[in-house]
């Protein structure tokens, strides 16, 4: 065996091609079956792309780094379903490029926040935690309700998602710029073509300010669907290709 | 190369039989223990793969032996627990104010879930203890917009305030100032009247001209709610005016402002996060943080359908948000 080894130590090309066919093994493994599934993720129900003003405000969200102190994930662990809810599954974050799960949580999981709290909640929170939290360690996001968030470059978000696998239709990426004020401004002109290219999918004034919309409309409206599009009372988390 | 083994003569080890300039390269053996920590590593991944989930296969892959499964076993573990309180919330569930009264049993549990669950659910608003915030109730003091009883509370829980359940609980006080039915005067005027009707008067030091007039907008404007005399109606959540209790703040610019705007909270329901016996149990600690009415005779919260059971849904064991109350002790 040994001089069998040797061989291969002495003939370096040997050696090389000896290196390549043990890593394939490895690769072949993890990265075949891949080309040969359908998906990855299991589809589920309620999980929709984020509209253009969620993406704004998931943009928002990763700028001001809320990852760092805010993980999106809630293992399935008794005492995280019974605190948050049920445990995240893969579906629910397919549209996030990059994901949010997260490693650290100064602050609670915000997988399952989405309609938890009223508007009015997350705006006196982000303005000033303590006013609401009064243990809060969070800073203070005043600033987010004057900032004019900047659609104009919406539609190249769409596109790059796009790229990335998430299904907008040329409608969706055509009317993005848009669509993003028009959720926000539900007394719009745009409100009706929003509707119609994002059904069911909540319209209203985040951030209580109707004359701008703002980095803190969009911020909300992010927070308000996290985790909110599964309804759990009919998925049914015991059926086996649930359980793996 | 010649395969001849040649010995080191002052390390005894075997050398390789390569040579540069007279060197000779030493062919030391791999530490035992650490060749046979490296072989269990391998025998131990072996075992992994019949064992657990390891091995994919096309659309599937290899279960294992034992059939390791993280979601299998949360649902286990919750439905454990949810099996453990089971009979506390069954009889919680059946149980009248009255019921719990009697019971220390029970009230222990009930205050014990109730604390629990509030820590998870309500404190974020109504605040750790329940002292409030602007904007959302204090539910330490006897002051209830949709009143106080073990039964109304759990009704506004159970319903929520201007929530998304079809039953919520609705009050709508008009904006005011922001939708133009009252110029800037009149509503100078009916916070002035606002403040004359109760102890805030002892405070603010109403103007009394403008008290006079604004009591003729109160007439048309506001008494359909709060009252003639400014004592409020639970029937639709109007707040009496008579105490020095506001919601919004009770300086003379926040009634004013509250009259300008019109604003209203949102509470949501918790019908379908909760189930009955951690709703009752919250009812019941909300009741206990200090303002709690006594429960008319026939309480309603007697009829509220009994559903304590553990996996009350399809036989999930993981419902989306269970009770987070521990039978005792509980701790956040």
């Amino acid at each position: 065996m040994w001089s069998f080894h040797k061989w291969f130590e002495r003939h370096s090309l040997l050696l090389l091609i000896g290196i390549l066919v043990v890593v394939s093994i490895g690769g072949i493994v993890q990265i075949a079956p891949l080309f040969f599934i359908d998906s990855t993720i299991e589809r589920v129900e309620g999980v929709r792309p984020y509209t253009p003003l969620e993406l704004a405000g998931r943009e928002v969200y990763i700028q001001e780094g809320c990852y760092l102190c805010h993980s999106q994930m809630i293992r399935p662990l008794r005492d995280e379903v019974e605190r948050y809810g049920h445990y995240s599954l893969a579906a629910e974050s397919m549209y996030d490029h990059p994901f949010q799960w997260g490693s650290k949580r100064t602050g609670p999981d915000l997988a399952r926040v989405g309609g938890r709290y009223s508007d009015e909640w997350h705006r006196a929170h982000l303005v000033d935690p303590r006013s609401v939290v009064p243990e809060s360690v969070m800073p203070p996001y005043a600033f987010l309700a004057h900032q004019d968030l900047d659609v104009r470059h919406m539609d190249e978000h769409l596109r790059v998602n796009r790229l990335l696998r998430v299904p907008y239709s040329d409608d969706q990426i055509a009317h993005a710029n848009a669509d993003a004020v028009a959720q926000a401004t539900p007394d719009g002109d745009g409100a009706a073509g929003f509707a119609q290219r994002y059904p069911n999918v909540a319209m209203r004034d985040f951030d209580g300010d109707p004359a701008h919309v703002t980095k803190m409309d969009a911020l909300i409206a992010y927070l308000q669907m996290l985790g909110a599009g599964v309804n759990f009372s009919t998925y049914h988390a015991d059926a086996p290709e649930n359980q793996r | 190369m010649t395969n001849h083994t040649e010995r080191d003569d002052i390390s005894g080890t075997e050398t390789t039989g390569h040579e540069w300039d007279g060197l000779k390269e030493l062919d030391t053996p791999l530490p035992r223990w650490w060749l046979y920590i490296f072989y269990a590593t391998i025998a131990v991944a072996v075992v992994y793969w019949v064992l657990m989930p390891a091995w994919p296969i096309g659309n599937s892959f290899t279960p294992g032996t034992l059939h390791f499964s993280d979601r299998r076993n949360v649902a286990t573990d919750v439905a454990t627990l949810q099996q453990a309180r089971a009979p506390m919330y069954e009889r919680l569930s059946h149980a009248t104010p009255a019921d719990i009264e009697r019971d220390p049993q029970l009230q222990q549990f009930a205050r014990a879930a109730g604390e629990s669950a509030f820590g998870d659910h309500c404190r974020t608003c109504h605040g750790a203890g329940g002292g409030g915030q602007p904007g959302y109730p204090n539910l330490t003091d006897d002051v209830w917009l949709w009143g106080g009883s073990v039964g109304d509370i759990e009704h506004t829980i159970r319903v929520g305030i201007r929530s998304s359940s079809p039953e919520t609980r609705m009050s709508m006080m008009p904006a005011f100032g922001r939708l133009q039915m009252l110029t800037p005067a009149q509503i100078s005027d009916s916070t002035e009247y606002v403040i004359s009707l109760g102890p805030a008067a002892a405070r603010l030091h109403p103007d009394n001209a403008a008290a006079a007039r604004g009591s003729a907008i109160y007439g048309v404007q506001c008494a359909a709610c709060h009252g003639a005399t400014g004592a409020g109606d639970r029937t639709m959540g109007a707040p009496s005016l008579r105490d020095d209790v506001w919601l919004y703040g009770g300086s003379r610019e926040e009634i004013r402002k509250q009259i300008e705007l019109g604003r209203g909270g949102v509470m949501p329901t918790w019908e379908s996060t909760l189930d009955p016996g951690t709703i009752r149990a919250l009812a019941f600690y909300v009741h206990e943080l200090g303002g709690g009415e006594p429960d008319a005779p026939a309480s309603p919260a007697a009829s509220i359908p009994t559903n304590g059971a553990p996996a009350a849904s399809n036989g999930a064991a993981v419902a989306p948000t269970q009770s987070p109350a521990q039978p005792s002790g509980a701790t956040r």
